[in-house]
């Protein structure tokens, strides 16, 4: 990368099998993941899952039980966090109020003693990547929250640490600011090439931002995989329903066939062997079948109970003959809209074969 | 439209209707600050004898503490003890405020208790256990075991002035501190120090006085060379009517509402904001 202002080369990190107890309470059971060089990758689950916890291993602040972890070749597991030279953004910014901006910004840089025109460029240079060129001299209650975001995040990087790590660091933006400082973090983890370790429970926010997620629950590793993956291919039901809007539906397997209600179902994955299975029915992947079978399409006949208008899209619930209530999303849009059945009218509901995607019925299915 | 009619608030209760409430707050202030106050003339007394009004006007008796070898001597160890005991009391009370604020212990509030305890204690007894203790210790007359004694005394004072300026204090900050490269020592002197720095003064400036105006423990405790000021104002008075004391008095009434004045000025300073 030719502008890339790292000093060093970006690290990968090895966690291998750590695991951290409070009490009887596994915060991290047995986790092991690896993330690589330049990756950007967001831990994400719901709160309590045990992924700050992961954040705080890898910043030093907390002290698994037992477990591995290498910043590259380095064992850093017994390192304290200020010799671990990673950057660092808090959910809260925990900007210094008795400094200035520039003063915030060019604290690491003193701690590793760089002054006089060398400090004032580089503190100047790194306010202008996050776009806050100029406002050195300005107090941190001068700052909108969106400021303060950009001020942490260039105090984080001015030292050009190889590891970047940031606790959930726009969820106290509002949502239009959130969804801007997403593409525009991408952007900056793209320019700088730093191995970044991203920590969120919005899923979408982990969708947008990530090159791969691993979604972590009760302190274990549910599933690591790129956006798309996770999205499409869930590895169980907590990944399916904690990510997306999801209806399950239990269908029967016996000898790689699969079926619902006695019709045979297109699928994209052959499930191995017997067990129970749920099909993962995306609302915005149902889709509305008039007349003939389209090829590839799986069809479930169902009576509209619900339409609800939410702007952008609808949500509609049907009842399926056996009783399942699924829910289906469309876009608003005219045409569209004329073609959404009454409630209580019959409805025929497609669904792609490659849409058609199984779930091992782990018996934890969400209510 | 007169003053008694006018409203006093925005529900407007009128000046008039309140007027109970001015006549006893000033009652209230007016007994607090009296005693006090009362000595200031009575020191200013040609007499020989403490009086009130005073019939003539001098500074004689200013002059008399002025020129006293005892009296000096006494001030200087006052002086030296709230000093020393300022420089005990408000590091150890921070480190204890800190440590507590910290640890996820779960006897931190006993521990907090524990620490403030002797301002629950009738002084007195601390006073006796102190003098058991520093007779088997021969600390008993010593500067140091008026020190160790009186920091006991502001500790608690300390530790309540800080512990409050730390509740409002984002702990993140430290840790930013140290993931960006500071020690823990130093993310706590560059970072959170600076932020707690009025109730660090204010805590001192408690400190000086707590020792400064002292006198049970004292009395048991210092003497001989190293009598406090307080101690020998009060066996002074055992013995003789002296309007010395009343001088002496609105010596000490002076430094100690100046510190005071100051410590308010600083706190109002909001901590953490």
């Amino acid at each position: 990368m030719s502008d890339n202002l790292g000093r060093g080369e970006a690290l990968p990190i090895f966690i291998g099998n750590v695991t951290k107890t409070y009490g009887k309470v596994f915060a991290l059971d047995d986790v092991s993941l690896d993330v690589k060089q330049g990756e950007f990758m967001t831990l994400l689950g719901p709160s309590g899952s045990g992924k700050t916890t992961l954040l705080m291993v890898l910043a030093g602040f907390t002290r698994p039980d037992h477990g591995s972890l290498k910043f590259g070749d380095r064992e850093v597991i017994r390192t304290p966090p200020h010799k671990r030279d990673v950057g660092m953004v808090f959910q809260n910014y925990a900007l210094f109020p008795h400094m200035n901006v520039a003063a915030n910004v060019g604290f690491p840089l003193k701690l590793r003693n760089v002054s006089g025109p060398e400090l004032a460029e580089r503190v100047e240079g790194a306010l202008e990547t996050v776009q806050l060129g100029g406002y050195g001299e300005r107090g941190i209650d001068q700052l909108s929250g969106g400021q303060k975001q950009r001020v942490a995040l260039a105090r984080a990087i001015v030292f050009e640490p190889r590891i970047l790590l940031m606790d959930e660091p726009l969820s106290a933006l509002d949502k239009k600011l959130r969804e801007h400082m997403q593409i525009e973090l991408r952007h900056l983890h793209d320019k700088l090439g730093m191995t970044t370790v991203y920590v969120t429970h919005d899923q979408r926010e982990a969708l947008t931002m990530s090159d791969r997620i691993a979604v972590i629950n009760h302190g274990k590793l549910m599933q690591l995989d790129e956006p798309r993956t996770i999205y499409d291919f869930p590895a169980n039901t907590f990944v399916a329903d904690f990510i997306g809007e999801s209806t399950f539906v239990p269908v029967s397997v016996s000898g790689g066939k699969v079926s619902y209600d006695g019709t045979a179902l297109q699928t994209a994955t052959t499930p191995d062997g017997a067990g129970k299975y749920n099909l993962m029915m995306r609302p915005e992947r149902l889709a509305f079948v008039s007349g003939k079978k389209p090829k590839d399409v799986n069809v479930f006949k169902g009576t509209v109970s619900e339409l609800v208008f939410q702007g952008e899209s609808f949500l509609m619930y049907a009842d399926l003959s056996d009783g399942t209530q699924v829910a289906v999303r469309g876009a608003t849009q005219k045409d569209a809209m004329a073609n959404v059945p009454e409630v209580g009218a019959a409805v025929s509901l497609g669904l792609h074969k490659d849409d058609t995607v199984l779930i091992p019925d782990t018996g934890d299915l969400p209510a | 439209m007169s003053w008694f009619s006018k409203a006093a608030s925005e529900t407007q209760i009128t000046h008039g209707s309140r007027v109970w409430l001015y006549i006893l707050a000033g009652l209230v202030m007016v007994f607090l600050v009296a005693p006090t106050v009362i000595v200031i003339p009575m020191s200013f007394s040609e007499s020989q004898y403490l009086e009130f009004p005073p019939r003539t006007w001098s500074v004689r008796w200013y002059e008399h503490y002025f020129a006293s070898s005892e009296w000096m001597a006494a001030t200087r160890t006052s002086v030296l003890v709230a000093f020393f005991t300022m420089l005990v009391a408000t590091p150890l009370g921070v480190m204890a405020a800190y440590g507590l604020f910290v640890s996820n212990l779960r006897f931190a509030h006993l521990i907090f208790l524990l620490l403030i305890s002797p301002m629950m204690v009738p002084v007195v007894l601390i006073a006796i256990g102190v003098f058991y203790v520093y007779a088997k210790l021969k600390m008993v007359h010593t500067v140091g075991g008026l020190v160790l004694a009186h920091s006991m005394l502001a500790i608690p004072l300390v530790l309540i002035v800080v512990s409050s300026a730390l509740k409002s204090y984002d702990m993140n900050q430290e840790m930013v501190a140290r993931s960006l490269g500071a020690s823990r020592l130093r993310a706590f002197m560059v970072i959170t120090l600076p932020q707690i720095r009025f109730a660090l003064i204010t805590s001192a400036l408690l400190s000086f006085i707590t020792s400064f105006d002292e006198v049970i423990v004292a009395l048991f405790v210092s003497g001989g060379d190293n009598a406090t000021l307080t101690r020998s104002m009060f066996i002074t008075l055992r013995d003789q009517i002296d309007p010395t004391i009343a001088s002496i008095s609105t010596i000490m009434v002076l430094v100690s509402t100046s510190l005071l004045v100051m410590a308010q000025m600083f706190g109002q300073n909001k901590d953490g904001t």
